[in-house]
């Protein structure tokens, strides 16, 4: 068989009461920006979201309805507005400043929401569980959705190693294992690592990025 | 194979319909309760699902499993959600959740002027013809699988 490439978008690692301790973004998944310039009035509708300014209607030219303005004439944005402290709201709407060039992309994930997001799979894994409609099950080992799927193993211990990879890839169980072992290795042997606690180990990066680029070359199968 | 149970939620999250075959484990908590809990969790999974994506979503969330089931969803775009939940060797049921869509709702709802949109669903008929449609699945099978 052919080994296809491996496609990991992300790695999350959550502690038993839901926090999220590591996180580590596989350097070849970039979020695609698409700049593009606009002449007065604008044709998109964008508004304020969670501090960022994001398309709330009018698709074109490969922006989408949820992307964020991430820089406007090669200024870049921070929040709502641009980093020169002028909002981005009001930048738009003053036809003095067209035409104008914004760039558009999805919005990256700040360290807060990933917490956050964390701890919602934290609810919904023990959710998961308690809806079955068959005795003593599980809480959620794998969502599948149309452009990624996730991978959930949860430890004895109630430690959770998240996997995001590809709807297509296959074979993450070896991996998922593979990290556990690395955790087991080089985060809980560390005499400087106190428990639930983020891990911030050289040790541990350097290991962990080793597996993954070797899942990388490799193919998962052959961990 | 073996299909549990399935729920229609509309876009306001009531529970429209619920039917079950074949469910072992009943929860302490009244259907009520229940019907809000998987609302919430399915919400919260759309929610969660949209953010962490890399890409941008065409349908979003499809299915989850657990060790013991696999739950699939369907939305329509007006909003109806449509959820399943069958056992573990049961492959994509998303054909079979627009089918129940487009013959059995919009044909017996929807053009039914007597059934009340957005009002949990009283129709003898849809139900019958639900009840009919799935026991004739091949996903369907009564036989506990040991």
């Amino acid at each position: 068989a052919i080994e296809c490439k491996m496609a990991i978008f992300s790695v999350y690692i959550i502690n038993k009461a839901g926090s999220l301790i590591y996180h580590y973004d596989s350097p070849n998944t970039s979020r695609p920006a698409i700049e593009k310039t606009f002449s007065f009035p604008l044709e998109l509708v964008l508004k304020v979201f969670d501090e960022k300014v994001v398309v709330a209607f009018g698709e074109r030219d490969g922006i989408k309805v949820g992307h964020a303005v991430l820089g406007i004439n090669g200024i870049t944005a921070e929040g709502r507005s641009l980093q020169d402290k002028r909002d981005i709201l009001e930048v738009l709407a003053n036809e003095d400043n067209y035409p104008i060039n914004i760039k558009f992309g999805r919005p990256h994930l700040t360290i807060n929401e990933r917490i956050m997001l964390a701890s919602m799979l934290h609810s919904l894994f023990a959710i998961g569980s308690q809806l079955s409609p068959e005795p003593q099950s599980s809480g959620i080992h794998a969502l599948e959705t149309d452009t990624f799927k996730l991978h959930c193993h949860q430890t004895m211990t109630g430690v959770k190693f998240v996997i995001i990879t590809d709807p297509k890839q296959s074979h993450i169980d070896a991996l998922l294992r593979k990290l556990y072992e690395v955790y087991s290795d080089f985060a809980l042997k560390n005499p400087f690592y106190s428990l639930d606690m983020p891990i911030r180990a050289e040790l541990f990066d350097t290991n962990l990025q080793a597996v993954m680029e070797q899942a990388d070359k490799l193919g998962i199968s052959n961990i | 194979m073996t299909i549990f149970n399935f729920y229609l939620f509309d876009r306001h999250g009531t529970c429209l319909y619920y039917s079950e075959w074949n469910r072992k484990k009943q929860l302490t908590m009244s259907k009520d309760e229940e019907f809000k809990l998987m609302y919430g969790m399915i919400f919260s999974i759309k929610s969660f699902a949209s953010r962490l994506s890399p890409i941008d979503m065409k349908e979003g969330f499809q299915n989850f499993t657990t060790s013991k089931y696999k739950l699939h969803f369907f939305e329509t775009p007006s909003g109806l959600k449509f959820v399943m939940n069958t056992d573990l060797s049961v492959g994509s049921m998303k054909d079979v959740l627009h089918q129940i869509f487009s013959s059995l709702y919009v044909e017996y709802i929807i053009k039914n002027p007597l059934c009340e949109l957005d009002e949990p669903i009283t129709s003898e008929l849809f139900k019958n013809k639900l009840d009919e449609y799935i026991r004739a699945l091949p996903q369907f099978s009564s036989k506990v699988v040991a």
